[in-house]
């Protein structure tokens, strides 16, 4: 068997093909390693205003490209690079990012509002945003050290329509007061 | 063929990435088999710390030596802003390479490289001769500076490129510093490719900023020799005029050909004098001159052909360009791209010394440029290679700018620093 692969190895070498036209199609690794430049290796951001994507479940990624392709989810650069990629695309990326290592992140927090964000996130997200927002779970993102002037900008989004709230996330939210929603960002930033 | 593509690649190896497969195939053993596991990265900008980086996170069984000149490596990205004024000083652009050598066990040598002998695998530096088994050269640019009459060696210090962040950067700031209110600035872009296509009309922008701020009743000229605006130039023009209006005097197809000895004037064509306070003269570019003096550079003697899929060179086998020096099809000369080209190199690099299938090429490029203190805009694009062409191709869809001037772009520019300087850096 053996001889005989590597009897084919000569004849192909002897044929003048591109390496383009023989390599294997992108691996996770291969498309994922790409976002780094904006989103830190491995997917953990040094970039107050880049969310990280380490640890993140896989269909949020997926489900997070998709709406980025389709415009659903408003943006600057992501929506035309989603654009780049195919749905078998998304799955492999989300597949990496959701194996990698969660990235926590030191940020100056006020502690009195992450104590008050701490009874809120008990007491209404919870059930979704589970550990603390350290575990992401379906489409539900990891929240825990995501940096807080990109929590800001989501919820800045979420607040003027331009980002649609899930239905279940718009039942708990719309009773907090501005105070609230500060003081549960903050408790986001802090959970290590 | 019965077989599935992949399984027979698998049997392939590295031949397959060259085109050679009958020579290299047994190399490749060797080298899985403990020969050879060494790679030599010249070159610690976007690229090449990138690379080296990838190869050690990637398989830590093959060793890795970066060589670079200096102990430390500033960023061209974001160099204007510190011409504008909204940098006070450029330590936020540089970065040092402790952490990089210790977190991945790379080894660092501060040398400067005199010689590549691709038939011998060997790098010959200011600190003795380093041996590969592949080489990964990421020189960065260098100036075709024999292409305008009168540049010689004092010419930068006189008529600043400042397109190689550091001294020149700050040399430009201090001219500009120095200029009497009421002054002529001109700036002189070379014609593309150039390292970082927006980058002259980002440096515009920022020199225009620092003059109606400073320096009131002073002009900017920019001599292009581009019959157009290079990139994004709806986004400039729009800028220019909700900022600039009456400071830049933008003037395509301008060639300047020759420069005064005290710098102070240039000729375009020849024929022109275009006089100056200060003059920011970027000279033509091409690959770094140890790319050059490897014979890596391609029939324009000036870019290093490359495959696309591993950024091996078609010109000397078992090494691989990277980022500005090379030509990558249509990814721009950009820090973005050479980070993208570096780990896509990085991936295939082991793949090849391990005697595995290598895999297509998928890149992205982001590129920031500020227009004034608050406001920026981004060009985007993902990238992969036509097989058919086997070259580096857009993904449809993917190109494109941001729709206007935009205070969250700067932003999101901010973080991008962060974290395209901490990858390189730790």
């Amino acid at each position: 068997m053996k001889q005989r692969w590597s009897g084919l190895a000569l004849a192909v070498g002897a044929m003048t093909v591109s390496a383009a036209a023989l390599a294997a199609p992108p691996t996770a690794e291969m498309l994922s390693n790409a976002c780094a430049g904006c989103h830190g290796t491995h997917g953990g951001s040094a970039g107050p205003s880049m969310p990280s994507l380490a640890s993140q479940s896989k269909t949020a990624i997926i489900e997070a490209m998709k709406k980025f392709k389709s415009g659903e989810r408003p943006s600057t650069v992501m929506g035309r690079l989603a654009k780049g990629y195919s749905d078998a695309d998304f799955e492999k990326m989300g597949d990496f990012f959701s194996k990698q290592k969660f990235h926590p992140t030191s940020q100056a927090v006020d502690p009195a509002k992450v104590k008050h964000g701490a009874e809120l996130q008990e007491a209404n997200c919870s059930r979704c945003h589970l550990d603390d927002g350290k575990e992401g779970k379906d489409d539900t993102p990891v929240m825990a050290s995501q940096w807080l002037p990109y929590l800001n900008i989501q919820m800045q989004l979420y607040q003027s329509g331009a980002r649609k709230m899930p239905e279940k996330m718009a039942e708990k939210v719309k009773p907090l007061s501005k105070q609230d929603l500060e003081a549960l960002l903050h408790f986001y930033a802090s959970v290590k | 063929m019965t077989m599935q593509r992949r399984d027979f690649l698998k049997m392939v190896g590295a031949g397959a990435g060259v085109g050679a497969a009958t020579a290299l195939t047994g190399c490749a053993t060797q080298q899985a088999a403990g020969g050879g596991r060494k790679v030599v990265v010249i070159g610690g900008g976007y690229g090449g710390t990138i690379a080296a980086k990838y190869i050690r996170m990637m398989d830590k069984s093959i060793e890795v030596t970066l060589i670079e000149r200096n102990d430390h490596y500033i960023s061209c990205p974001f160099s204007n802003l510190y011409l504008g004024g909204i940098l006070p000083d450029l330590s936020k652009l540089t970065i040092k390479y402790d952490k990089l050598a210790a977190n991945h066990g790379i080894k660092v040598v501060q040398a400067e490289v005199t010689g590549v002998n691709a038939a011998e695998r060997t790098v010959t530096t200011s600190k003795g001769v380093f041996n590969y088994d592949r080489l990964v050269v990421a020189p960065g640019v260098d100036f075709r500076t024999e292409e305008i009459k009168g540049y010689t060696a004092q010419t930068p210090e006189v008529a600043p490129h400042a397109w190689k962040a550091g001294p020149q950067t700050i040399l430009l700031r201090k001219q500009l510093e120095a200029m009497k209110p009421g002054g002529t600035v001109v700036l002189s872009i070379p014609l593309a490719p150039f390292r970082c296509p927006p980058g002259p009309y980002e440096r515009t922008s920022m020199i225009a900023m620092y003059l109606k701020q400073h320096k009131p009743g002073s002009k900017l000229i920019v001599l292009d020799a581009n019959p157009d605006i290079v990139s994004k130039k709806g986004l400039f023009l729009k800028g220019w005029k909700k900022h600039y209006d009456g400071i830049i005097d933008y003037r395509p197809a301008k060639k300047v050909t020759e420069v005064s000895a005290d710098g102070k004037s240039v000729l375009i064509e020849g024929i022109d004098e275009v006089k100056g306070d200060v003059i920011n003269l970027i000279p033509p570019q091409r690959a770094g001159a140890i790319a050059v003096s490897a014979g890596l550079v391609g029939p324009d003697k000036n870019w290093c052909p490359v495959n696309p899929t591993t950024f091996e060179s078609t010109i000397h086998k078992n090494i691989h360009v990277i980022g500005d020096a090379c030509i990558a099809g249509a990814m721009p000369k950009s820090g973005y791209s050479a980070n993208s080209e570096a780990k896509a190199c990085a991936n295939n690099i082991v793949n090849l010394m391990n005697g595995r299938a290598i895999v297509d090429f998928s890149g992205i490029n982001t590129c920031y440029s500020f227009l004034s203190a608050k406001e920026a805009v981004e060009v985007t694009g993902v990238y992969l290679v036509d097989k058919e062409k086997n070259v580096i191709i857009a993904a449809p869809g993917s190109v494109g700018v941001s729709p206007d001037l935009s205070e969250t772009e700067a932003i999101y520019a901010e973080s991008w620093l962060n974290n395209i300087l901490t990858e390189m850096s730790s």
